[in-house]
């Protein structure tokens, strides 16, 4: 996904560039609400970050303005501020979320998914591999005219494998994807999982494999 | 709110004393007025009626060779009698010596001056009498003789006449006390009246209203209006600055641990050493939970803040109920708990600050999430209950471990059995402080099934 960060403390718009790029997204970084609107003028975004307090202005006239001119890029704010005097406000001016900093990646990728699900209801972009055709956003794998839904960590599981077929993920590497990184969990917590995945798939053209000693990958039956 | 000023006496009671005290003078006043006046009219008019009949009686006298005659005009004395019921003396002298009549009649003291009538007051036979009397020479055998007539007349119908008149007088003195303590009752209302109005625009007035008193008022209030506009408008300073202090505070806590967990996710994901990322794991949870007691202490201090002036509007608790659920969903989901939102059968409204009160379903919320399991249920309802609403949360979490709701709710006090759940330890203090300042209550507990079950109370709008 492609998405707009528009931030003006460096060191943190830096390290949630980097971040969200290791889950394979695309991010643009502006530093400014002017540099926002170039941005804008310039690339089509599926998601707009967006922080309150920025040197040329208030987030929040930004997002009302971003409303008036009819654009619709979902837009979920990252507050700094207590959630008690700006939710109701910020949920006024037209975010479609909002999260507290620090924030949680893995959260804000369901707040993230939630958004554009409530936004289109399907997924435009739908994933297929082998017989299976994989549709993120409905939370459904469907084969041989069978669908089947997944819960919400065998969704994000499957995401990453199916992302790149073939491809070995180490049990870290999934782990770090499935829980929140406060989770106090051990790296082998991801085998429940991957159970649970592979009896939904069960009878489909496609199964998990276990390299030993390495991990996991998709690969075709 | 408690009263803190002490009451000293009232301006419109005290008004009200000094204006009754002066009716009671006035009234008194005029009283004692009507019935001197009245008093010495009576006894004007007795006196020119005795007069005239003592003259009468003198101008009969008739000289002659033997002595004084007269003839008594009994039209003089019927004149006297038709006053009332009054008894009737008189005497006539010649020097000291009783010609005729009552010689037991005092004579008067001071010497007379022919027939202008000489009045006094007198005893006679224990009767109060009034007397006239006149001198004029007769010629007796060629002599002139001072011959002097004296008329008394007892005062019966005068004393009564006199007291007729001063039970009127009375009567007038109380007519114009009443009125004057209608008048005085209104007067006093009527002075306190802007005081009691701008009391009135005052107290009307919101919790974040600070805008100045604009009202005209009397000239004697300005001083009053003034300081207490001085004063609001301190107040307001103070308020905007708490909330800018809350929002900067947080702001700059906030950016840098923002940076930090992130670039600390960063080397979660770049490192393949078990041991050095549950430190980094470890390290994140402490990002979150200095970020978590962060946030909380300034959200407790907003809703203490808050609790103080709070702005009620009639809410819709199932709508406010969906509302909040709706936005936890990614973080149940990501845990892998269902949550929720029961369905209710009614309307469910309440008069309560918005915010505060979302504070505390927030919390509720989220601790709940928090404790559950994955797979675990969180249910979140409303209902109403003898007047009340009923916010509840239950969850199929791990339970209380025997701890008592006075325990959680107290500041920095958690549950003995959530070391590995990041926490403030703040969250059901804030809860119980919303609970208090709505004038409800909060119940915490440990439900049979296993899990927990919070219920927040919130008085019903009064219909």
């Amino acid at each position: 996904m492609r998405f707009l960060l528009v931030e003006d403390n460096s060191d943190l718009a830096l390290s949630v560039q980097k971040r969200l790029s290791l889950d394979g997204h695309g991010v643009d970084w502006a530093a400014s609400l002017a540099d926002a609107e170039d941005h804008l003028a310039a690339a089509s975004y599926d998601l707009i970050l967006l922080d309150i307090m920025l040197p040329d202005g208030d987030g929040r006239d930004f997002l009302a303005s971003h409303r008036r001119a009819q654009r619709d890029t979902p837009v979920i704010v990252m507050t700094a501020r207590s959630a008690v005097s700006d939710r109701g406000a910020l949920l006024d001016t037209g975010a479609d979320d909002y999260v507290t900093k620090p924030f949680d990646f893995e959260e804000l990728e369901a707040r993230v998914r939630a958004v554009l699900r409530r936004r289109s209801g399907v997924s435009q972009t739908r994933m297929t591999f082998a017989d299976l055709t994989f549709d993120p956003l409905g939370a459904t794998v469907s084969f041989a005219h069978e669908t089947r839904e997944l819960r919400s960590r065998e969704l994000r599981l499957f995401e990453v494998l199916i992302s790149a077929p073939d491809r070995i993920f180490s049990k870290g590497q999934l782990c770090d994807r499935l829980f929140s990184a406060s989770e106090a969990v051990t790296d082998n917590a991801i085998e429940v999982y991957v159970g649970r995945l592979r009896k939904k798939l069960e009878g489909s053209g496609a199964k998990i494999e276990t390299v030993r000693g390495v991990g996991y990958r998709l690969t075709a039956a | 709110m408690k009263r803190v000023v002490n009451q000293s006496i009232s301006i419109r009671r005290r008004l009200l004393l000094q204006l009754l005290l002066v009716a009671i003078l006035l009234s008194g006043l005029l009283y004692l007025s009507v019935r001197t006046v009245a008093d010495s009219a009576v006894e004007r008019t007795q006196d020119s009626i005795l007069g005239a009949a003592t003259i009468a009686i003198a101008e009969e006298l008739r000289g002659g060779e033997e002595g004084v005659a007269v003839d008594i005009p009994y039209t003089a004395f019927s004149m006297l009698g038709s006053i009332g019921q009054d008894r009737v003396f008189y005497r006539i002298t010649i020097g000291d010596e009783t010609v005729t009549g009552y010689d037991e009649l005092a004579l008067p003291t001071e010497p007379l001056n022919g027939l202008t009538p000489l009045f006094y007051d007198d005893a006679y036979r224990g009767l109060l009498v009034r007397a006239a009397a006149v001198e004029r020479s007769v010629l007796v055998n060629g002599k002139a003789l001072p011959v002097r007539v004296i008329v008394a007349q007892t005062r019966t119908s005068q004393e009564t006449i006199v007291a007729s008149l001063a039970e009127r007088a009375a009567l007038l003195g109380i007519g114009f006390f009443v009125i004057a303590v209608g008048l005085s009752l209104l007067t006093a209302r009527l002075v306190v009246k802007p005081v009691s109005s701008l009391v009135e625009a005052v107290g009307r007035r919101g919790p974040q209203d600070l805008r100045p008193v604009q009202r005209p008022v009397p000239r004697e209030l300005v001083p009053l209006v003034t300081a207490l506009n001085g004063f609001m408008s301190r107040l307001s300073v103070a308020l905007s600055r708490t909330e800018t202090f809350i929002a900067e505070a947080a702001h700059h806590i906030r950016t840098p641990l923002a940076t930090l967990r992130a670039q600390a996710e960063i080397a979660l994901r770049q490192t393949e050493n078990e041991e050095a990322r549950q430190t980094i794991r470890s390290m994140i949870r402490s990002v979150d939970t200095s970020a978590r007691s962060a946030g909380q202490m300034l959200e407790h201090a907003a809703v203490v803040f808050r609790s103080d002036q709070r702005a009620d509007e009639q809410i819709d608790l199932s709508l406010l109920v969906e509302d909040i659920t709706e936005s936890y969903e990614p973080s149940a989901e990501m845990k892998g708990v269902r949550l929720v939102c029961l369905p209710h059968a009614q309307d469910i409204t309440v008069d309560a600050d918005r915010i505060l009160l979302e504070a505390a379903l927030r919390n509720l919320i989220d601790n709940a999430i928090k404790y559950t399991p994955k797979d675990g249920l969180v249910e979140v309802s409303v209902i109403s209950a003898d007047g009340f609403a009923r916010l509840e949360v239950k969850d199929s979490g791990r339970g209380l471990f025997g701890a008592q709701a006075a325990q959680l709710t107290g500041r920095f006090q958690r549950g003995a059995n959530v070391e590995d759940v990041v926490g403030s330890g703040l969250g059901l203090t804030i809860v119980k402080e919303v609970a208090r300042s709505l004038n409800g209550r909060f119940e915490i507990v440990e439900r049979e099934e296993g899990g927990t079950c919070a219920a927040l109370y919130v008085p019903l709008r009064s219909r």
